[in-house]
């Protein structure tokens, strides 16, 4: 370790308790004048409660944060701001109603050094009275970060903001961090993208369990050396089942299908959706953003009416008006945003239980016996972790996305829809919930998995089916179902050069991380002018 | 040594914030004591058994309309027809008096109007997604005009409260319990248990703690806010006719004054107006506090003004209090 007077920030012995659960135990931080600094660990790591406490919004139970010499105690995010320290988030933080010049005037950010670092991110021609709302997303994250850098803060921390940029972007911010660099101002990079790291990275600090592990100089290769360190154990567990992946096709193909979708439609974005999803069998969707799964899943899940089409279930035309009728059906929906699926100020047992208990029409008294063997039974096969089960908010993302999945499980699954049910969440809990779906399939129910990660297709997968510009445009088996094949057919490319340069990039080297997460980004409609 | 280290424990704030977080009932029964100590302080020989009986006779019509308030709330809704509905009941039963079908009869009508109200304000809330409140502040006016043009229809048949409905609503077993608690109790048991042990009582938690969770879980919303509505008006029909007993009058606006308080007993209870948090247990406690901040601020002999600022600002105080422990720390 370097003597402390040459740091710009530091911290040491950081730690928090919620309840019963301790979400740091104990975080160290040192963050070199210049350096751009990597902060990483799984989901549940305490990586965000750390975020929190240096930012200032969480105040922590014990620890010191020394900034240039000075201890700190910032008791807001606004006394962090003076003190040298300012984040910018996945989400903007400009106020839609306001044009950006309002927007800036409120943060009373210097207008040229603005409009210079506006430029180096490639929005040079943006017109400042233009609303906040009215620009794509993308464009809002560029500005949030060109105003943190006008501010000329000591240390900026960019806390996941490039987990939904599209890869052009990507490749900007990266390269503009890289010159920011040098000097004594210092960047704190948090990104799940392992690929993004080696690319600017000068050091990086590794979480787990609420405590910091290592420290490792970014080099070529370190990549491993980081997964190692988040999982503390070997990488290998995940690939485990990549080659177990036989051919349930044929015993499946015999069967009637558990659904059958013919020309699907709904909206502007989904226009013609046929396959069929057999018992026995994990069914990957494969898809960039927006190209009309969101729908599919909602017709599937009975929260849409079709436009078009017919949908049939174990042989049977379905015609859903209520997310209630598919669940009757054996249709049940895992979403990935589990704040639409939690009741987060209730607990885990009332969260699982609640297909199964609420009944309306189930007017006497719960069997509370019956009810607790289910839950406890859902808990179990899923490794919940209910040390903070009063609240499903206190529990990690990871554990949120079990307690999700649990509610069907708890009932018994016939036919589970997974909308990108991995997003954000730890290397342990996907690979658990890899596990899960393979287990529930091979028992003969019938998996339909949206994912994001491509490389989720064979590790789970018996095959996929593409949809692009809301059709199924493809069909890939598991077994040459590799990335670059998959993203080719994502972007309904046949050749291998069509690829898009900088994606071919990250895809090379994203291969060698497990928790780079493949850039299923937005299609080019979403990239700002 | 220990001392210190207990000195500590009762400091952590973060310990007070739990407790007051996971188990409500305890810090508010400790504000009720203190309220009560304080009024044997001001008025030294005040609390006696008698003075219980009158107290918990005057919580129990405010603790009732506060149980609508508390169902409503759960689901992220309010009932602000309460009172109105239960001014209604009591008029119609007093009305009926001298009929040939009595006091009876009377009631019967009372609470077939209101639950009639209570299903067109659920059928408003549930399927047409109306705002609870501007629904329910509707439905009080609808209510409060058919009180009007029946009072027009009845005013030669002459009207009275029914003494039965005297002596549930005024009476004192033995100078402690009140009657009322012959309705109040199992009305309450079937309350508490309702929303801890069966799936309606969880339904109730679900649609207001993530309507979007719970439809994507199966759940019904519309059928679950129109039974809910018609509990809400039954209960506060239920709630008027104690008023009517208690008071010994009938009018169109006789429960007026119970209103903003029934919300009031709600909040202190720890029941969050956002829904998803709360119970009937501390909402009675709730009742319990306000009443006897009403007889403390009447023992001070401040005047009326001031008792109005105080009564508010200690509701103010408790409400804020709980967005404190139980918003993300």
């Amino acid at each position: 370790m370097t003597v402390t007077a040459d740091l710009l920030l530091e911290a040491t012995g950081v730690s928090k308790t919620y309840g019963a659960v301790v979400a740091l135990k104990s975080a160290s931080l040192a963050v070199r004048p210049g350096e751009v600094h990597a902060l990483v660990g799984a989901n549940g790591a305490g990586k965000s409660t750390f975020v929190k406490i240096l930012t200032g919004v969480v105040h922590p139970d014990a620890g010191r944060i020394v900034v240039r010499g000075r201890e700190r105690t910032a008791h807001s995010p606004a006394e962090a701001r003076r003190g040298g320290l300012i984040s910018v988030y996945q989400e903007p933080s400009l106020i839609p109603d306001l044009d950006i010049r309002a927007n800036l005037r409120l943060t009373e950010t210097p207008r040229e050094p603005f409009r210079h670092w506006l430029g180096e991110l490639g929005l040079r021609d943006l017109d400042l009275s233009t609303l906040a709302r009215r620009l794509p997303l993308a464009s809002l994250r560029i500005i949030d970060l060109a105003r943190a850098l006008a501010i000329e803060p000591d240390v900026l921390m960019l806390d996941e903001m490039t987990a939904a940029l599209p890869a052009n972007l990507t490749e900007r911010v990266l390269d503009v961090l890289g010159r920011v660099r040098g000097g004594d101002r210092s960047v704190i990079f948090i990104s799940h993208r392992l690929i993004e790291i080696a690319a600017v990275c000068d050091r990086a600090t590794v979480l787990r369990e609420g405590e910091t592990v290592g420290v490792v100089d970014v080099t070529a290769g370190t990549e491993e050396r980081i997964v190692e360190l988040m999982l503390g154990q070997s990488v290998e567990a995940l690939s485990a089942r990549t080659a177990a992946v036989a051919g349930p096709e044929s015993r499946a193909r015999a069967a009637t299908p558990r659904i059958s979708a013919r020309s699907l439609s709904s909206g502007t974005r989904l226009n013609d959706a046929s396959f069929d999803l057999y018992p026995g069998e994990v069914l990957g969707v494969v898809a960039l953003e927006g190209q009309g799964q969101d729908e599919l899943f909602d017709i599937l899940a009975g929260s849409e009416r079709p436009r078009g089409g017919e949908l049939l279930v174990d042989g049977k035309p379905a015609n859903f008006r209520h997310p209630a009728d598919a669940i009757r059906v054996g249709l049940v929906y895992v979403a990935a945003d589990r704040a639409e699926a939690l009741l987060m100020q209730r607990s885990i047992r009332e969260n699982i239980a609640l297909p199964f208990s609420s009944r309306l029409r189930h007017w006497g008294l719960i069997d509370l016996g019956r009810e607790r063997e289910k839950v406890d039974g859902a808990v179990a096969t899923l490794q919940i972790d209910a040390r903070a089960g009063g609240e499903v908010r206190r529990l990690s993302g990871g554990n949120q996305q079990k307690v999700t999945i649990a509610r069907w499980v708890a009932g018994g699954v016939r036919t589970m829809l997974c909308f990108d049910p991995t997003r954000g969440i730890d290397i342990r809990t996907k690979t658990q919930i890899y596990r899960l779906l393979r287990d529930m399939a091979d028992a003969g129910a019938a998996i339909l998995l949206y994912t994001s990660e491509l490389k989720e297709v064979q590790l789970v997968c018996d095959r996929a089916i593409v949809i692009f510009g809301g059709r199924v445009v493809g069909e890939v088996s598991a077994a040459e179902g590799d990335e670059p094949t998959l993203l080719r057919a994502a972007y309904n490319l046949r050749s291998e050069s069509a690829v898009p340069e900088g994606v071919a990039a990250m895809l090379a080297s994203t291969s060698s991380g497990a928790d780079a997460s493949t850039p299923a980004g937005p299609g080019p409609s979403e990239v700002p002018q | 040594m220990t001392a210190a280290v207990r000195a500590n424990r009762w400091l952590d704030a973060a310990a007070w914030r739990n407790l007051f977080r996971d188990r409500p009932l305890i810090p508010l029964t400790g504000l009720l004591l203190l309220l009560v100590i304080t009024i044997q302080i001001a008025d030294p020989g005040i609390v006696t058994l008698p003075w219980w009986g009158v107290i918990m006779r005057a919580s129990v019509p405010l603790a009732i309309l506060a149980g609508c308030q508390t169902l409503t709330m759960l689901t992220g809704g309010i009932d602000l027809s309460v009172a109105t509905v239960a001014s209604m009941a009591g008029f119609v039963t007093a009305t009926f008096v001298n009929s040939p079908g009595g006091w009876v009869q009377g009631m019967a009508v009372a609470l077939a109007a209101a639950a009639l109200a209570g299903l067109v304000t659920g059928i408003g809330v549930g399927v047409f997604r109306v705002h609870p409140l501007i629904m329910t502040l509707a439905m009080s006016f609808v209510v409060l005009g058919f009180s009007n043009v029946w009072q027009l229809q009845m005013v030669q048949t002459g009207a009275g409260v029914p003494s039965q409905l005297r002596w549930v609503g005024s009476n004192l077993l033995l100078d402690v319990i009140p009657y009322s608690f012959l309705v109040f109790v199992p009305l309450t048991l079937l309350i508490l248990l309702g929303l801890r042990r069966t799936g309606y009582g969880r339904l109730l938690f679900a649609i207001g703690d993530n309507p979007i969770a719970a439809r994507l879980s199966g759940v019904r919303s519309p059928q679950i806010l129109i039974v809910l509505y018609v509990i809400s008006a039954v209960l506060a029909a239920i709630a008027g006719l104690i008023i009517s007993g208690f008071t010994n009058t009938a009018s169109v606006s006789l429960a007026d004054t119970y209103l903003l308080p029934s919300v009031a007993a709600a909040v202190i209870g720890g029941t969050s107006i956002m829904g998803g948090r709360g119970g009937f247990a501390g909402t009675i406690v709730g009742a319990l506090i306000l009443t006897v901040l009403t007889a403390l601020l009447t023992v001070l002999g401040l005047p009326e003004p001031t008792r109005q600022i105080v009564f508010g600002s200690i509701i103010v105080v408790v409400a804020a209090a709980y967005t404190r422990v139980t918003g993300e720390s």
